[in-house]
């Protein structure tokens, strides 16, 4: 297993700051290259109403930041994230275990509707349906 | 996780859960009777063969939010297991970042 690993990150920044957000997200992309990971997605998910109040603050600037990595530079950016008190708060979800099983189901989903009107679509014939008949005649 | 959704009455008890996409499932909606009513049970998922959920979404995972911010359970939604259980995960990392509510009150 030394598939890359991919990671969603997901960090809101207190909205006060919002003319600092892009240098921000760019300076934790800076970061995540600096350890040896790649950002390959980088985007304002822009502003919004927070489901509850966190540090009294009722709203926030939503970034998504998707990465390939080892794993050292999530530790990284988290510690970094952590300590900026711009950033109210932040997720990190592993996704590449998960994206390689939808892709699995996905595939094995075609193969089988590819498979099927060849095969045994209407009324189905199973080996036993034939022997009986075979011994009936 | 324990949520106890039994001491409800288990008949109409769907009745406060009517989101507006499911009438097809439940044609009859309301709690006369009292008797548990015949309801189909789809896994929404299954039929759109949905393989992830994200849990950026918001806009989906609202629909198994009831008014008061519970998971809806399975057993009104009519998910099956697999996608009940990647639903639940996502509406968990959307409470954390803030983007849905633990409780509304």
């Amino acid at each position: 297993m030394n598939n890359k690993r991919q990671y969603e990150v997901v960090f809101i920044v207190d909205p006060k700051a919002d003319d600092e957000v892009s240098k921000l997200s760019e300076s934790f992309a800076q970061i995540v290259t600096d350890q040896g990971g790649t950002v390959t997605r980088n985007e304002v998910m822009g502003k919004r109403q927070l489901a509850y109040e966190i540090l009294h603050h009722k709203d926030g600037t939503f970034v998504l930041l998707e990465i390939e990595g080892s794993g050292r530079e999530i530790a990284e950016l988290e510690r970094r994230m952590r300590v900026n008190d711009r950033v109210l708060r932040y997720i990190t979800v592993r996704v590449d275990e998960d994206r390689r099983r939808a892709e699995k189901l996905k595939e094995r989903r075609a193969r089988k509707a590819a498979k099927r009107p060849s095969h045994g679509a209407p009324g189905r014939r199973g080996p036993a349906v034939e022997f009986a008949e075979a011994a009936g005649e | 996780m324990s949520t106890n959704y039994e001491d409800r009455p288990r008949g109409g008890g769907g009745g406060g859960y009517d989101s507006d996409d499911d009438q097809d499932r439940r044609p009859m909606g309301g709690r006369g009777g009292g008797r548990r009513m015949h309801r189909r049970r789809v896994c929404r998922f299954c039929i759109d063969k949905v393989d992830l959920i994200d849990f950026k979404d918001v806009r989906l995972l609202m629909n198994y939010l009831p008014e008061r911010g519970k998971i809806l359970p399975r057993r009104i939604s009519g998910n099956c297991a697999t996608h009940q259980r990647m639903l639940a995960e996502a509406i968990k990392r959307a409470r954390n970042i803030a983007l849905l509510p633990y409780t509304t009150d």
